[in-house]
């Protein structure tokens, strides 16, 4: 192999190594990091939201064809400044759950429950849509979170 | 190199011997099967991309409907992946293996074995379009479980993938090893080498594939299981999937390492720096599927970083592809006259009517795609970064770059030479053939940018959401910001079906035109600039097996762990075409606010 093409190839990887860092840097210092498995947890048939302590809240939630059960339908209300740990899982088929302008970006997994913890600094509505193909009804699939 | 119609006759006539003894037959036949592996995916291909407009259309809500012609959106979406994901690049990686074994090795392909691939390809085919097309099967391509399809959707796609495979282990591996011993002291051929390990690797994923095909979804499409374990699918699932991308990802780079040099004017840069890319995507592009689960719960994000680390470390025989191509094209440039530090780029043959070199075309329009391709797909794989844009349009733009781009247009203009190879006929419509690749990747381009704004703002892929977000008497969903990036997204992917129908025309010419002159399968195969001998890079098999070490490392706790998982029961009451029933009403009501 000759001069240029190894210097590009040294290249390549320490970009690529640069990449990785900056990922792990993220996901461990900036705590940016991915749902992970919650060996404890329990599947849970019904939504509903929590008061865990001051300003912290957990929210179960049951997606199911075409709906949230939050405890109630679509709809949550949260404080501002709320710190969150949502707790999603399905009742029927695979569906998605993104709250639009947050990196809550989960999918719902009949059998499995998936965990992201998010915090509410500003006020205002938050779509929560379900991006995983979930039949029919599913582009009419969305909810909301309001923050005040 | 070339291969005239006598030699495919000579060649056909050893293995009708062998086989059926009927030579006149089997000597149209090979020519047959090479020529129908090609049209028929294409004829399929043209319902795709009409559908694709359908989808952009009413993504952008220029049109509000749920269905078009009677098709559903979700079942043409399903119609959309199935065919253009799935039965044309597979279609075409066995056609272009077959070709490309058959001109670099010059042995004969038994006709009994293509027949026999040929059968399982497109009767497993038949029996999927059934499904989808009626209704059974609106599972999108990458059918999830626990929605539950008819069983022909499975079992069509089983025997699409087993026909598929069967070239590979009946004709191209006894090949190669007659051959090597013909040939003791050379290499094998690298274009050769290329077709091996992508279906080594086709082969290596069908595994699982073949695993959750057979024993999750068939027996609860069957009705004979009543509880299945979704996330262990989806595992399975992605186990596949990943890989699926090289799988149609290498027949354009085989092109891009042995042809494109040629056509510019030179020769490839580097062949073994070639072999060394090869077998590194043999060796990194299967443990990576968790990239596509990063969002789920149920697997550690531990094995999830590991799987992202693969992911980065697989970037790299695309930036050594890229090195060496650009170098190839560079050395042609020179030959050709070029001059300077950048502006021998305007010495390449991007419209030329001479000969073979209108392939250059798509090419070229493919790299250029593929350059946005690489980038957004580093972001994608990016870990954390995939929190962002997981599931939104984002991600509709990046793979229309990549699949859509690189790949759709090197097979759309491979298949369009095969052809006149095969039938004897120079290529009609030439300045048709031409405009087409660069209309594709202008339309992309366009697509790409607006798909990213509008993925960024939140727009879910896999919806129709002008019948919802988009619409705006719709008081709760109205997403009024996504409106214009969404008619930007429309307009490019009306100019890639205008280029498209360009190709249409080029196409279906050469196929109605007549033979001049006696079919014969012919490459234009550059030769090597720098040639070096590497032991490292001739043989597969230490490679193989690194290979295996590396997906049981990656692969073994993550299946454990979605094994332990829950267990869900009662699950045909998601029978996909039961959803089919429920009317928009019902929907409608059930997705109101209390
Ligand atoms: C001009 C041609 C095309 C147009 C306008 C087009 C448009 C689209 C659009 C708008 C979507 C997203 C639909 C949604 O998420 O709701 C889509 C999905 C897709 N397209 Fe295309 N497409 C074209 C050609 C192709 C080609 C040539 C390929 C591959 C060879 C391809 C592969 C796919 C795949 C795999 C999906 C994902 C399906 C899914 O999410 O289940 N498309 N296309
Ligand atoms: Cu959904
Ligand atoms: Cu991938």
């Amino acid at each position: 192999m000759d001069r240029f093409e190894k210097r590009a190839m040294a290249l390549a990887l320490s970009l690529v190594m640069m990449f990785f860092g900056l990922v792990v840097y993220a996901a461990k210092g900036l705590q940016a990091d991915l749902p992970t498995c919650l060996p404890n947890a329990r599947l849970f048939e019904r939504g509903r939201v929590v008061e865990i302590g001051p300003n912290r809240y957990q929210v179960d939630v049951v997606a199911y064809m075409w709906g949230f059960d939050m405890g109630t339908v679509n709809q949550i209300k949260l404080p501002r400044g709320a710190v969150v740990d949502f707790y999603i899982t399905s009742r029927d088929v695979m569906h998605g759950y993104h709250i639009d302008k947050t990196l809550v970006n989960l999918m719902a997994i009949p059998g499995a429950v998936t965990y992201s913890r998010v915090k509410f600094d500003r006020a205002g509505e938050y779509q929560i849509i379900c991006h995983e193909y979930c039949g029919l009804g599913h582009q009419n699939m969305a909810g909301q979170v309001i923050v005040e | 190199m070339q291969i005239t119609g006598d030699y495919l006759k000579s060649v056909a006539v050893g293995s009708a011997q062998d086989r059926s003894g009927d030579a006149a037959q089997a000597t149209g036949a090979i020519r047959f099967i090479l020529l129908s592996e090609l049209i028929v995916p294409f004829l399929l291909l043209i319902l795709g991309v009409l559908l694709g407009l359908y989808q952009v259309l009413a993504r952008a809500g220029i049109i509000r409907s749920a269905e078009i012609f009677g098709i559903n959106y979700y079942q043409g979406l399903t119609l959309h992946g199935v065919i253009n994901a799935i039965v044309f690049t597979t279609f075409f990686a066995v056609a272009f293996g077959n070709a490309i074994m058959l001109h670099q090795l010059k042995r004969p392909l038994k006709v009994g074995v293509q027949w026999a691939s040929w059968l399982l390809m497109v009767g497993g085919t038949l029996m999927a379009a059934w499904a989808m097309l009626t209704g059974r099967a609106t599972v999108l391509y990458t059918f999830y479980l626990p929605m539950v399809a008819h069983w022909t959707f499975y079992v069509g796609a089983t025997l699409l993938l087993i026909g598929s495979i069967l070239p590979y282990f009946l004709d191209w591996i006894p090949n190669t090893l007659a051959w090597r011993r013909e040939n003791p002291n050379a290499k094998p051929p690298l274009a050769v080498l290329g077709n091996l390990v992508n279906f080594t690797l086709w082969f290596l994923i069908i595994l699982p594939l073949a695993t959750t095909v057979l024993f999750q979804m068939l027996p609860l499409s069957l009705g004979l299981a009543s509880e299945v374990n979704p996330l262990l699918s989806r595992t399975l699932f992605w186990f596949f999937g990943h890989a699926l991308v090289y799988f149609w990802l290498l027949p354009s780079y085989i092109m891009l390492y042995t042809m494109l040099p040629k056509l510019a004017g030179g020769k490839l840069y580097s062949d073994p720096a070639a072999r060394l890319a090869f077998l590194l995507f043999l060796l990194f592009s299967i443990p990576v599927g968790l990239h596509h689960q990063y969002t789920e719960g149920g697997l550690s994000s531990g094995w999830k970083l590991w799987h992202a680390f693969l992911t980065f470390m697989v970037a790299l025989p695309s930036f050594i592809t890229a090195f060496t191509v650009a170098a190839s094209l560079e050395h042609g440039a020179r030959q050709n006259g070029g001059q300077g530090l950048f502006s021998w780029w305007s010495k390449l043959p991007y419209w030329s009517r001479e000969g073979d070199k209108w392939l250059f075309a798509y090419f070229i329009s493919g790299l250029i795609l593929f350059l946005f391709g690489g980038i957004t797909g580093i972001i994608n794989a990016s870990y954390n970064l995939n929190l962002v844009v997981h599931n939104t349009a984002w991600i509709v733009g990046h793979f229309h770059t990549t699949v859509g781009g690189l790949v759709t247009l090197s097979f759309l203009g491979m298949t369009l030479y095969l052809i006149a190879c095969l039938r004897g006929v120079d290529v009609k419509a030439k300045p048709f053939a031409l405009a087409a690749p660069y209309l594709w990747m202008l339309g992309f381009v366009i697509f790409e940018v607006a798909l990213s704004i509008t993925g960024l703002q939140g727009a879910p892929r896999r919806s129709n959401i002008g019948i919802s977000y988009l619409d705006p008497s719709n008081e709760l969903l109205y997403r009024g910001d996504w409106l214009f990036w969404s008619h930007v997204g429309a307009l490019g992917g009306a100019i890639a079906v205008v280029g498209f129908l360009a190709y249409v025309v080029s196409l279906v010419g050469t196929l109605f035109a007549k033979p001049v002159r006696a079919p014969a399968i012919d490459f234009p195969i550059a030769d090597a600039l720098h040639d070096t001998p590497t032991p490292l890079v001739v043989n597969l098999r230490p490679w193989v097996t690194a290979t295996l070490a590396l997906i049981a490392i990656s692969y073994t706790y993550p299946v454990y762990e979605s094994m332990t998982r829950g267990v869900i029961t009662k699950v045909p009451g998601y029978q996909s075409h039961e959803n089919n029933l429920v009317p928009q009403q019902t929907l409608r009501e059930q997705t109101k606010l209390p």
